[in-house]
């Protein structure tokens, strides 16, 4: 001990003449830092309810609650947050697919009732809603993957020369890659208009389980191979990742599974059904829809048999859609997987000129017809008969029957539809120069957006908002196309604007081939008159109840040709709800009455 | 209990008998009281059962318990991102360790190398944690020999830290910065300058403490002599971190075993060879000046721009691959450890957490406490820096 040591600890006296650190009143305010994680804030437009935030959440503090309607891309439902349970971690905001999802710096709220501390940000009004400071998830820093994993595809200077199948498809590894970025919220499920399980395929990728992955596909799509490839695929614009960048390549991944397995083990994967319980379904068509239908009710035992015009089964998917983008060889594979179910197809027999609707309707136990959508819309301008106009279905139905079809070297189509596209780019491949002609805007076209891009990538070339006048006979060429400039006149809030010809403007295309491709319309010559009589139908369209039975109870109807949505997913959708209701009329209503 | 062996042979008490007490309490002579869990003199949540003769402690008892939150099983039940907010209320003081540890666990079994600027600003956390405990700490040592004033000085520059961390990462208290991959955000603009002010207050407040407690005539009469520990005692009893420096045993792991960017600083072991109470004070109060330093050095060699985290597959279903591996960082108090068990899935299948308090509380406190005067239990247990919540994980 020294003298030091007593004296030493009397210096620091002079702490007393210093400015203290404390404030005088303890409620003064102090805001939180610029990053501070207090309570959340909620972006109520940019939320889509998906639900990561909950899932992420380790302390369960996050619900999900309904507080709108359910619309598409959006489940309607929001973050409730409990601040008993919230640990104030951020990791929900981390995960936000959307970045809708914040915290502001506020830390401070007094109030005596415990229920009020859950609410729902963004929704309920609290004073920091429109806080701009807070936590929000660092640039540089994300816990998901925006970026796709890119699907190896032929140039276009290749794909242009021939119907060599243009998307490659995935490795194992870039498939498991793309299957990784799923968050599984399951809005595509939703979306999809069979509601296939998206997430549970997917986890099965990951898993590497393509028997798995197999069994979930066939669960609500009996025809994935083809759809694998040229599905609308919905379910890609709502993807919750989509909002990050690019949505999950869930098409494509569909089509991985498939692309694994061979037809000849699917047996060893999928259940054969039940067996035969007697009954027999009639379907007419075998487009999507009636394989659909022949699929699901096959495996609950019914004897099935499909008459169908074409000599090969398919319909649309076949007759319709150009090798490039779905070979021939994978629906057969859909289709010989139905047919070794037991399913009889009976081709080359149109029902109505070889077989009478009514000796069918009187045969079998039941009558699914799903007959598409066959006679084209004509253009409705004069020189219309003139040789060289076809319509766009007429011309990719010759190509797959494997005849060259007379298009010669200048080709326009009119439409921006799927088939248009498809018109179009077959007819680059047989050599033509190719011009689409729109009347709307290209953002208007029903066509995917894919169909369009790669269209012009192959050099067709788009003229939007241009209406079609007149035909006339060529000099040159085979014909002369007039067309007028169109001008987009809005129809008030919510309605897409109208294609109005601006008067005087023309213009004119030398062609060989003019390829009609504007829409189609039914065809129900088919049915007899004294059935035909009791159907009801509105726009075309057959109506129809939930289970797409007609407005005669033994008959019901799926497909194109009663669902206005136009498209494959829909019309297996619609198979499979007309299984379901067929099996319901031949069970339950029978002994009902 | 103290085992007859094991028993300081200093004590003029009679020996264990049969693993049995050997005070008869009822003969007026020894008495039995517990300090804690809820007592000022000790530290968080565990309980010493002192038996005393006079003022005099015969035997000491711990008891913990009272705070045990079941982290490792908790962990069980949680995918590996979710883990990463339970982590760092293991250590409530010092959450930074667990986090660093916790995500250096994950990154070696999924093989991920974190960038270079993360590496830094790790360290540099990490280092502000060491400097932010201590000051908690030193004003517990402080007030445990009655001398309250300097524990409300540097718990308000514990406070200035806090700031700093808040700040940085979003939260005072757990910061949850340290995430595998890297780190959850860059420096704020203007970081630095904020820091070195900060730092130059603290350097000050810690000469006033210097002057007010190492050169106090009271506390060097109740620290020095006060829980030796011998450095035979130090392997014996897996002592680390400033307890063992303080008798003069070299260990380090931030020298021993390089990790993050350590090796990269400019830094020497802080031993003394007191072996007592105001020996590990003086570990702790040069390790202070010590972080300081470091922290100024990190400011100045670290890279100043480039990437800070490292994209992890997706954390909603991430399986992390089989295997099993065990870090270890040096934290205030000694050897800070986390020891993972993968078994290829979504959770882990077991992470077992080191604590360093787990010897120093329990068998060396038993040990060090028999033979001092019951006012000095407070002290000598302040003196070997323990935290309960990493010995009941």
């Amino acid at each position: 001990m020294s003298l030091k040591d007593i004296i030493a600890p009397f210096s620091v006296w002079k702490r007393a003449f210093e400015k203290p650190y404390t404030t005088k009143k303890p409620l003064d305010e102090r805001p939180g830092a610029a990053r501070y994680r207090g309570f959340h804030i909620n972006d109520m437009n940019k939320c889509i309810g998906c639900g990561t935030c909950e899932e992420i959440c380790q302390n369960a503090a996050i619900d999900l609650v309904p507080v709108s309607k359910t619309v598409h891309g959006d489940s309607g439902l929001r973050p409730k947050i409990d601040y008993g349970r919230c640990c104030w971690c951020a990791l929900c905001v981390d995960i936000c697919p959307t970045s809708s999802l914040g915290m502001s710096n506020e830390y401070i709220w007094i109030d005596s009732d415990p229920e009020v501390f859950r609410f729902i940000p963004g929704h309920d009004d609290k004073p920091w809603n429109n806080s701009e400071l807070g936590y929000r998830r660092a640039e540089g820093y994300d816990l998901l993957e925006g970026q796709r994993v890119a699907m190896p595809m032929l140039s276009f200077e290749e794909s242009k020369k021939s119907f060599v199948e243009m998307v490659q498809g995935y490795s194992a590894e870039q498939a498991r890659l793309e299957a990784d970025r799923c968050i599984a919220c399951g809005i595509c499920v939703a979306t999809c208009p069979a509601h296939m399980q998206v997430p549970e395929y997917i986890k099965a990728i990951r898993d590497d389980d393509m028997g798995e992955g197999l069994k979930i596909v066939y669960n609500a799509n009996p025809l994935p191979a083809s759809c694998g490839r040229v599905c609308s695929h919905a379910c890609e614009y709502v993807c919750a990742v989509k909002h990050k960048g690019e949505a999950l390549s869930i098409r494509w991944l569909k089509r991985y599974i498939i692309d694994q397995i061979y037809l000849g083990d699917y047996q060893k994967v999928l259940d054969e059904g039940e067996p035969g319980n007697g009954k027999k379904i009639a379907v007419i068509g075998s487009g999507p829809g009636g394989l659909s239908a022949a699929y699901y009710l096959s495996l609950l035992g019914y004897a099935v048999t499909i008459y169908d015009a074409n000599d090969k089964a398919g319909g649309m998917l076949r007759y319709g859609i150009p090798e490039y983008r779905l070979p021939y060889n994978q629906i057969d594979k859909d289709v010989d997987y139905i047919t070794s179910l037991g399913v009889e197809i009976i081709q080359n027999t149109k029902i109505g000129r070889d077989i009478p609707f009514s000796k069918i309707y009187d045969e079998f136990d039941s009558v699914f017809f799903s007959t598409g959508l066959t006679d084209p819309y004509g253009l409705d301008i004069s020189g219309e008969d003139l040789k060289g106009v076809i319509p766009g279905l007429e011309m990719l139905d010759e190509v797959t029957k494997g005849l060259v079809p007379d298009i010669g070297s200048s080709v326009v189509v009119v439409g921006g539809g799927n088939v248009a596209m498809d018109a179009a780019r077959t007819s680059k491949r047989y050599g033509a120069e190719v011009t689409i002609l729109y009347r709307r805007r290209k953002e208007d076209m029903p066509a995917d957006e894919e169909e369009i891009e790669e269209a012009q990538g192959e050099d067709c070339i788009l003229t939007t908002q241009a209406i079609p006048l007149r035909l006339e006979k060529g000099d040159k060429t085979r014909l002369k196309l007039y067309w007028g400039k169109a001008e987009m006149v809005s129809e008030g809030p919510g309605k897409r604007p109208k294609p109005v010809l601006i008067e005087g403007s023309e213009e004119l295309i030398e062609c060989d081939t003019v390829i009609t491709a504007i829409g189609q319309a039914a065809d129900y010559s088919f049915l007899s008159e004294e059935i035909t009589a009791k159907l009801s139908f509105k726009r075309g369209y057959v109506e129809v109840n939930e289970f797409y039975q007609t407005a005669d109870r033994k008959i019901f109807a799926g497909g194109d040709i009663a669902n206005p949505k136009r498209d494959a997913i829909s019309a297996i959708a619609n198979g499979h709800s007309a299984a379901k209701g067929i099996d319901i009329y031949l069970t339950n209503f029978r002994k009902l009455n | 209990m103290v085992d007859a062996k094991k028993q300081d042979p200093r004590s003029k008490f009679p020996p264990v008998e049969g693993g049995k007490s050997r005070y008869n309490l009822t003969s007026g002579k020894y008495m039995k009281i517990w300090q804690g869990p809820q007592h000022p003199g000790i530290t968080g949540n565990m309980s010493l059962e002192l038996t005393v003769c006079g003022d005099e402690v015969v035997d000491c008892k711990t008891h913990v318990g009272y705070l045990h939150r079941g982290f490792e099983k908790l962990m069980e039940r949680r995918k590996y991102i979710q883990c990463f907010p339970l982590v760092c209320r293991i250590c409530v003081p010092e959450p930074d360790f667990n986090e660093y540890l916790f995500a250096e666990c994950v990154e070696e079994l999924a093989g991920i190398q974190i960038p270079e600027r993360a590496k830094w600003l790790r360290a540099l956390t990490l280092e502000m944690a060491r400097l932010t405990s201590f000051l908690m700490w030193i004003g517990g040592q402080a007030g445990s020999f009655g001398m309250g004033t300097i524990g409300q000085w540097t718990v308000t520059m514990r406070d200035y830290m806090l700031d700093l961390f808040e700040e940085l990462s979003g939260g005072r208290i757990y910061h949850m910065y340290i995430i595998p991959g890297g780190v959850r955000a860059d420096l704020p603009e203007g970081y630095e300058g904020r820091v070195e002010s900060t730092l130059k207050q603290i350097e000050k407040v810690l000469k006033d403490v210097e002057l007010a407690l190492m050169h106090n005539y009271v506390f060097k009469k109740r620290a020095k002599g006060l829980g030796i520990i011998t450095p035979d005692m130090v392997d014996e009893y897996g002592i680390t971190g400033p307890n063992a420096r303080g008798s003069g045993v070299k260990r380090d792991i931030r020298k021993d075993n390089p990790y993050l960017i350590y090796d990269q600083l400019d830094f020497e072991i802080v031993t003394e060879t007191g072996s007592d109470a105001y020996a590990r004070t003086w570990v702790r109060m040069k390790e202070m000046y010590q972080s300081i330093d470091l922290i100024r050095q990190m400011m100045k060699k670290m890279p100043k721009e480039g990437p800070f985290f490292q994209k992890l597959p997706n954390v909603l279903h991430w399986k992390v691959p089989a295997g099993q591996t065990y870090h270890k960082s040096e934290c205030t108090r000694g050897e800070y450890g986390f020891y993972m068990v993968s078994d290829g899935t979504e959770l882990p299948r077991r992470v077992y957490v080191r604590g360093p308090s787990y010897t120093h509380a329990v068998t060396l406190m038993e040990r060090l406490a028999v033979n001092t005067n019951i006012a000095d239990t407070a002290g000598l247990m302040v003196s070997l820096h323990t935290y309960p919540p990493e010995i009941e994980r």
